[in-house]
């Protein structure tokens, strides 16, 4: 049991079981799903099938947050990435084509990577503070991305890119193999290769690791094209979602979302250790708590407040601060009043 | 301490005591920091406080500033017993500090950090106009000619240290606490803080000067005080100590358990192949001059010298932790360019630097994933070592340099100063260097993590590895050395042969080669 406790991401699925079953104790439909046509249908699929963009750039925050850095670019890499694809769809001859749909991911992605280097290239090369360098992305981003639509919100109509948020595959939704896919990749290459190693390292100490021959520059250059590459295709699941490239709107405040799925996964903003299944555990509270607000029918006036409200609780409740408190708390009042009437336990629950 | 050297009575009359701290302790967790240590400072006199690293200076240093409590000991401002609970009680009583990395502001004007907390005000707002004057003021008793309004980040060092002492005398401050102010300056902007000291020292100011500089101490300071491993060692007048006397005094002796290991520097060198590494001229402009250094297959060679006297910067240089300004280095006779650490390594030359924890161990990473770094790094992320090749190489090293507690997945910033001296050695011979740099490897740590890490260095050289050991430790270089060069002053004064020479010799030759009238042993290169 004390292990469990004690496990980095304890609070975190804490949270996460509580919020369900918040929502459930409310509406016991919330937890129901159901087959239709083959296909699963319910409200914990949709939270699933919503947080793929969340998912990605959170992924990709992970890695250069590790870095000790930030990017708060990604929401206009999004703009920027649909951009380009859906008007590369828009003027094909045939936008209905796989052939052509596939051309434009990879165009959209293919963006991405190149804004990501540019971002590394200001950090590592030209060494710009990560806020400041990637906040210059951030506020000319969306302007890229409507000189490429020209100024309007480009809409198309194309099965295939329809299918990438809105398809079906083994009954599941397609975003969610494409998440899954991302968040296995994003492992497999931390922890299989010694990315990771190397970027905790020069996350912790950069001077000690550039003494240890570690190629500082290149481990933090990699981590903002990756960055780069999974806004890109969030920015695709996006346009997918709502068949346009809308420049305003595409990943609006979702780096502050990252940034806040990034914390909730119990990964510092100081740089170092990272955990990605902190992460991923980050991105469904957050868009689980999105869900929550419609689903208990919060009114759009009030439902700032409210997420405001339970992310504060969240992140007090995951407080180390708050646990060695209450924990010395606890233990005073037990030194001094043998039998205390208020168990410890309450202490905690109300914090 | 020494029946030579007894304690001076205080010559001055007792009327001209400003400070008197005596029988000052310091407990930190494990250590005794101070250990009854006595420092009367008086007005008017210039007074050196001295001792190697460790030695409790700083320590001592904080007690009087308000910084550090005491555990046992007083303090006296003239005559009156006091306790400073914060720096602001210090200050009030007249005690200032300018410390080594000047403690300003730098985006504010001179005027405005010259001035900051005291500003003179005019119905409730500050009066600039009168600041910027008062802060002239100042600047011109100084000889300083520096606009008050231009910002402190504008002008060079050795004026922001002039202005930080401004700013200390605005306080009218009767102690003025100088902790190495010259380590950043040259030779003409030390003059022109001497001559600021002096003439704070005619009007009655009493000076503490802290440095390692012994040329500037004996140039500038009265009396000298001398601490070792937290103890006082005496207080001298500076004119009736001998340079030599006073560098044994600070560095001390050995402790017996180390002379068991067998002095490494006795074996003969085989200097026919080209060597390792030949370092011809290499220097950086501001921190070394030119220095020449070879090192054979096989060999020890140590570098000696007191802080600041260059011997950590010829130690980046050879690592590409820093870039040369001048000279050319070969290894294994083809010329080469270090400009990268990681240049360096792919030489094979691997260093260890004197700043273990800011620059050694990576503190929350495991005692595992720190010792294979190196290895990994020289590798790339893309070839990443299987596990069973982890584990081998970490136990392996573990084992050879028994690294405790023997838990590889502890992490690193949670072992003992000497246990992440052995892992980080670990870490280098996992990259499987020719030539190791080590930097004061054995300072702050206990005697027998000491004494493994020096058998270790022997038992290297023995099977051919090339060593550069820094230490300042003399016993230490001289036992696994087998040629030692001596740097001073940011310059290598010569080398001495080990077999050669014995302590004394090697202090004589630290404290006198090169001046005039010195005996110097024989020069070999």
């Amino acid at each position: 049991m004390a292990r469990t406790v004690h496990h980095r991401l304890f609070w975190p699925v804490l949270s996460l079981l509580a919020l369900v079953v918040l929502n459930a104790a409310v509406r016991p439909s919330f937890i129901r799903v159901a087959v239709r046509d083959g296909h699963l249908y319910g409200a914990l699929v949709d939270i699933l099938r919503q947080s793929a963009p969340l998912m990605m750039v959170a992924l990709g925050m992970t890695l250069v947050i590790a870095t000790r850095g930030i990017d708060l670019s990604v929401g206009a890499v999004m703009a920027v990435s649909g951009a380009v694809a859906l008007t590369l769809i828009d003027r094909s001859a045939d936008p209905g084509d796989v052939g052509t749909v596939i051309v434009a991911i990879a165009a959209g992605v293919g963006i991405g990577v190149v804004l990501g280097m540019w971002n590394g290239f200001l950090v590592t090369v030209l060494r710009v503070q990560p806020i400041v360098a990637t906040l210059v992305l951030m506020l000319a981003g969306r302007g890229v991305a409507l000189l490429v639509t020209g100024g309007f919100i480009t809409t198309v109509v194309s099965p295939p890119l329809k299918f990438v948020a809105s398809g079906y595959l083994l009954g599941l939704p397609f975003a969610l193999f494409l998440s899954a896919s991302a968040i296995a990749v994003v492992a497999l290459v931390e922890r299989r290769t010694a990315l990771g190693l190397l970027t905790e390292a020069v996350g912790i100490n950069p001077e000690a690791s550039r003494l240890a021959g570690v190629r500082s520059r290149g481990i933090v250059f990699t981590a903002y094209v990756a960055s780069g590459a999974l806004a890109g295709l969030a920015g695709i699941l996006y346009s997918s979602n709502i068949m346009a490239a809308d420049a305003n709107a595409a990943g609006e405040f979702i780096e502050l979302y990252a940034i806040l799925a990034v914390v909730l996964g119990r990964t510092s903003l100081l740089g170092g250790k990272f955990s990605i299944a902190g992460t991923v555990v980050g991105v469904l509270v957050i868009q689980t708590l999105q869900s929550t607000v419609l689903f208990l029918g919060v009114s759009s006036a009030q439902s700032p407040v409210f997420f405001a409200v339970v992310v504060a609780v969240v992140v007090l409740v995951q407080s180390p601060q708050l646990h060695s408190r209450v924990r010395r708390l606890s233990g005073r009042r037990r030194r001094a009043v043998p039998a205390p009437e208020k168990p410890a336990r309450d202490v905690e629950v109300s914090a | 301490m020494s029946p030579t050297n007894p304690p001076l009575q205080a010559r001055p009359t007792e009327r001209d005591t400003v400070i008197e701290m005596s029988g000052i302790t310091v407990q930190f967790p494990g250590v005794l920091a101070l250990d009854g240590v006595d420092l009367r400072l008086r007005r008017g006199e210039v007074h050196a406080l001295l001792g190697e690293n460790g030695a409790g200076k700083s320590t001592l240093i904080k007690a009087l500033t308000g910084v550090q409590g005491i555990d046992a000991g007083s303090i006296a401002v003239d005559g009156v017993g006091r306790t400073f609970a914060s720096t602001a009680d210090a200050e009030r009583a007249g005690i200032a500090t300018v410390y080594q990395e000047v403690n300003l502001c730098p985006n504010l004007s001179v005027g405005e950090n010259i001035t900051l907390g005291h500003e003179p005000r005019r119905r409730g707002r500050i009066d600039w106009r009168a600041a910027h004057e008062s802060a002239l003021g100042h600047l011109r008793r100084f000889g300083l000619d520096v606009d008050p309004r231009s910002t402190l980040d504008s002008h060079p060092l050795a004026v922001r240290q002039l202005v930080a002492i401004c700013r200390a005398m605005v306080l009218d401050a009767r102690v003025l606490i100088l902790d190495e102010p010259t380590s950043s300056l040259d030779r003409g902007e030390v003059e022109r803080l001497f001559t600021v000291v002096r003439d704070l020292r005619d009007q009655g100011v009493a000076v503490v000067f802290i440095s390692h500089f012994l040329d500037q101490v004996y140039e500038i300071c009265d009396r000298i005080t001398v601490l070792r491993n937290g103890r006082l060692v005496g207080e001298y007048l500076a004119d009736e100590l001998p340079r030599g006397e006073l560098v044994s005094k600070m560095i001390g002796r050995e402790l017996e358990e180390l002379e068991t290991i067998a002095r490494s520097a006795a074996r003969v060198v085989d200097r026919t192949p080209p060597p390792v590494l030949r370092a011809t001229g290499i220097g950086r402009a501001g921190s070394l001059e030119p220095v020449d250094v070879d090192v054979y297959a096989g060999e020890v060679v140590g570098l000696a010298g007191l802080l600041g006297s260059g011997r950590t910067e010829l130690a980046r240089l050879l690592a590409g932790a820093d870039t040369t300004t001048s000279g050319t280095i070969e290894v294994r006779g083809e010329p080469v360019r270090l400009s990268t650490p990681r240049q360096a390594m792919l030489q094979g030359i691997a260093f260890s630097s004197e700043d273990r924890r800011g620059e050694g161990v990576v503190g929350d990473l495991t005692v595992a994933e720190n010792i294979l770094l190196g290895l990994q790094a020289r590798r790339g992320w893309l070839r990443p070592l299987r596990r069973s090749e982890r584990t081998a190489v970490v136990a392996e090293y573990m084992q050879a340099l028994g690294v405790r507690p023997a838990d590889p997945d502890m992490l690193v910033r949670n072992l003992s100063g000497g246990n992440q001296q052995k892992v980080l050695l670990g870490r280098w011979l996992a990259t499987a260097p020719e030539l190791l740099i080590l930097d004061e490897p054995t300072r702050g740590i206990d005697v027998g993590a000491k004494a493994d890490i020096q058998r270790k260095v022997a038992e290297l050289a023995d099977r051919g590895l090339s060593v550069l050991f820094i230490s300042s430790e003399l016993e230490e270089v001289l036992r696994l050395a087998q040629r030692i060069v001596v740097m001073r002053d940011r310059r290598r004064i010569g080398a001495v042969d080990s077999r050669e020479t014995d302590i004394d010799g090697l202090v004589a030759f630290m404290a006198h080669a090169g001046r005039p009238g010195a005996g110097d042993p024989e020069e070999v290169r």
